[in-house]
């Protein structure tokens, strides 16, 4: 059975830091299928239109029938491991560097053989587990086999923690406290075993409603940040950046505004300053150094996770400006994320509908509570999903997006 | 002519005989290219045949490191001017592929001798690099699990072939140990020392159950023969093998969860049939050997025991080359070294010693009738290609 973690020992700073490696991120354009998938926290593989067959490993034409009319479709993972290993020797480095490790192959109920890395609580083979895909360090999905029932301990596997970011004895920055959000945020990482929380305060000298909550709690620090000031972010990151395993940057500002109702760009251009440039000013500033730490022991540097939103997908003209700012941080944190790869930092979006608070007093519940919406962040990173829907109302739009971004497009016009 | 498992009756290979096995030593790492293996194969079969090289007007090719380049860019590599060519590219499968696509050519009159070679360098990064790029499904379902390459694949078939039929690793010590003991009267073999069961069953720990002597030791190297008509061989005073059936299955028992056997089992009976022979008749068996395992499902899916009594078998038996079942007599890849696509020859050219009465001091007694068998191709979860040939001595 696992052990349950234990918080390693402080590190000597004059030892070496180990390198960031990567598995091998290798993959067909088909393969990428089940990466699209993983990516949301779901197993999809393909199923045939025509014959119903499930085909594994991804293939451009039913295996059984020859028809191309293949769909990815959600599967349960149910199935029985036949065979298993524990490699003594691999020819990647970034496995040499954590052997042994467990292997599995699973015949899953719904048809294909496959291969997987292997809970270590799964018992001799033959016997009962269950399957599901995970994000590699490296961004790709892979399989991933669990005991068929829950075991003690079984998020502190020392292999699944490799493709987790669990925020347990990590140290994390949330880049703004003064919103109920923010502080539901760091209140979740605190609950989820955070060791440290810096949390941000743009304006020192002003106090604000729960913050002597924050303070009450002995893992917080509230540390002054200021995303439309580089300098501001500099000197942060020079005090801690170099401490830093997990950024969530979840300042921003949201006026509800289309074109036409208000002159001028003095808002939109405030929305943009830290929405946008705010992430930018905070990823050159906090990502080498994340970027530096990403194989830094067992809680190395992890993730960096950017508060989006679903109207990041499609604008919501009575949210104009404010979509179009997520719109732009969208489209710079995949950007960010591609320069955090090679370190195996995951990048982690949230895209919820409208949120409790008040600059969507007029958006028709239901609407995303802080408190649920951090609890969401918090569970992706204890699965290490990369693209988060929290609430109903994220979710039917992304399904409507993914079905037909046209069509969603009209709808939100009104 | 035999019938065979269509019911259409398949045409013998009257006439037609390999001769001249050559093998290039084999040596753990080159700084040369298979080009510089393949032509020094081509060069020692002219040389033991006395042809000169415009009488090769058939050229078969199989390595795993000859890229970019195929056979075509070979012909110009060596200089050779084939009116018949073909690249497999089948690994353990390939040289009794090549052996029965050679002598239909031969046959047809589409070529008159037939040289067929298979050769790999290898570099200190060839194994890795051909890992990698081995094949889109290990590309995309296998490589990314732990980099193991086939040892891990061969793990899962190992554990659960003990599992399912009772076989020990004092079973598969059994075959390595007495491969070892040929090995040492094979002049080209990699590995020199004897080998002890102990030293088997104590051997570092490589992907569970797998130890150090399960695995293969890749290595560069080549192996090559020639095909031509009996007549010709004759003209030529070139001792020959006929060839009395063949087979060849790829995919075979798709459907199977885990690979518990191959296609031989699927063919076998034509096998049998158009050699007009059963596996009592067969005095030496050379079986394709990247792990033990591979070889125990040989010997019973081509029919030297029931499925699942192989464990009995080994233990009822003995391997060496005076044994009870002389069995890859040259000591197999397991002793003499995978030089990549060379592990498909080196049964090949071994059986072809051995019924041609050159196989030095490891000679089977009146060794008139051989089996040889290949596998390969381990494209995700399964070796995909199988093939035999039984041949005899002309």
């Amino acid at each position: 059975m696992t052990r349950e973690l234990v918080r390693p020992r402080r590190k000597n700073p004059v030892l070496r830091t180990r390198l960031p490696t990567l598995p091998p991120g290798g993959r067909s354009r088909v393969a990428l299928g089940l990466t699209a998938a993983a990516a949301l926290g779901r197993f999809e593989l393909q199923r045939c239109r025509d014959c119903q067959a499930v085909q594994y490993p991804p293939v451009e034409a039913c295996s059984r029938c020859l028809s191309v009319r293949l769909r990815w479709e959600s599967q349960s993972g149910e199935g029985l491991l036949l065979a298993r290993t524990e490699l003594a020797h691999s020819n990647d480095l970034f496995f040499r560097e954590r052997l042994p490790w467990q292997l599995g192959m699973v015949r899953l109920d719904c048809g294909p053989t496959v291969v997987v890395h292997l809970h270590g609580d799964c018992a001799e083979a033959p016997t009962r587990v269950r399957v599901d895909a995970r994000l590699d360090r490296s961004g790709q999905a892979v399989l991933f086999a669990f005991p068929a029932t829950e075991t003690p301990n079984m998020a502190d596997d020392p292999q699944l923690r490799e493709f987790t970011c669990d925020p347990r004895f990590r140290k994390v920055l949330v880049t703004d406290g003064r919103t109920p959000l923010g502080q539901a945020i760091a209140e979740s990482l605190v609950k989820a075993g955070a060791d440290l929380v810096w949390v941000g305060q743009a304006e020192p000298w002003k106090q604000f409603p729960g913050l002597d909550a924050l303070r009450a709690m002995p893992q917080v620090s509230i540390v002054p940040l200021d995303l439309t000031d580089s300098a501001s972010v500099r000197e942060l990151a020079a005090e801690i950046g170099g401490r830093v395993d997990i950024v969530v940057n979840n300042a921003e500002v949201h006026r509800t505004h289309g074109i036409s109702d208000r002159q001028g760009i003095e808002t939109a251009r405030l929305e943009m300053d830290v929405n946008y440039f705010g992430l930018l000013r905070l990823a050159q500033s906090f990502g080498p150094a994340l970027r530096a730490r990403a194989a830094d022991g067992p809680l190395g540097a992890v993730a960096w996770v950017n508060l989006l939103s679903i109207y990041a997908l499609s604008n919501f003209p009575p949210h104009g400006t404010f979509s179009a700012s997520k719109a732009a941080a969208l489209s710079l944190s995949q950007c960010l994320r591609a320069e955090m790869r090679p370190a195996g930092v995951r990048v982690v979006n949230l895209f919820p509908g409208p949120i409790d608070d008040e600059w969507n007093q007029t958006v028709l519940p239901p609407k995303v509570s802080p408190a649920v919406l951090a609890r969401a962040l918090t569970a992706a990173l204890k699965s290490g999903v990369e693209d988060v829907f929290p609430g109903d109302v994220a979710q039917e739009w992304l399904e409507r997006w993914r079905d037909n971004p046209k069509a969603l497009e009209r709808e939100l016009a009104g | 002519m035999a019938d065979a498992a269509g019911g259409r009756p398949r045409f013998d290979y009257q006439g037609v005989v390999a001769v001249a096995p050559v093998t290039i030593p084999y040596v753990r790492y080159s700084i040369r290219t298979a080009h510089w293996f393949l032509a020094r194969a081509l060069g020692q079969l002219l040389q033991v045949s006395g042809l000169g090289k415009s009488a090769i007007d058939g050229l078969c090719v199989s390595s795993f490191t000859l890229a970019p380049d195929t056979a075509i860019g070979l012909t110009q590599h060596l200089g050779v001017s084939p009116r018949w060519l073909d690249h497999i590219p089948l690994g353990g499968a390939c040289g009794v592929v090549a052996l029965r696509r050679a002598a239909r050519a031969v046959q047809s009159g589409d070529a008159d001798i037939v040289a067929c070679l298979a050769g790999d360098t290898n570099h200190v990064d060839s194994f890795r690099l051909t890992l990698s790029n081995f094949s889109s499904f290990a590309r995309d379902a296998v490589y990314p699990y732990g980099a193991g390459g086939p040892n891990a694949s061969f793990a899962f078939l190992t554990a659960n072939y003990m599992r399912e039929y009772g076989v020990e690793r004092a079973d598969f010590g059994k075959l390595c140990v007495a491969q070892r003991e040929n090995a040492l009267r094979f002049e080209h073999a990699l590995f020199r020392k004897p080998l002890t069961l102990d030293e088997y069953l104590d051997a570092r720990p490589i992907a569970d159950p797998l130890r150090l002597f399960d695995c293969v030791m890749p290595c560069a190297g080549a192996d090559a023969f020639l095909v031509m008509s009996a007549e010709r061989a004759r003209s030529l005073g070139l001792p020959a093998v006929r060839i009395l059936s063949t087979i060849e299955r790829h995919n075979g028992f798709a459907d199977d969860p885990i690979q518990a056997r191959g296609g031989w089992a699927i063919d076998r009976d034509d096998l049998y049939d158009q050699a007009g022979v059963g596996p009592r008749d067969i005095d030496s068996l050379q079986v394709y050997d990247d792990y033990p395992v591979i070889s125990l499902m040989q010997i019973e899916d081509l029919g030297f025991c029931e499925k699942g009594a192989g464990a009995r078998f080994v233990r009822e038996n003995s391997f060496t080359w005076n044994g009870t079942f002389p069995l890859n007599t040259s000591g197999g890849q397991l002793s003499a070294g995978q030089a990549g696509a060379s592990g498909g020859y080196l049964g090949v050219v071994e059986a072809m010693r051995q019924l041609t009465g050159v196989a030095g001091d490891r000679q089977v007694k009146a060794a008139r009738t051989g089996m040889v068998s290949g596998f390969g191709m381990i494209n995700y979860d399964r070796g995909l290609a199988s093939a035999a040939a039984i041949l005899a001595a002309a």
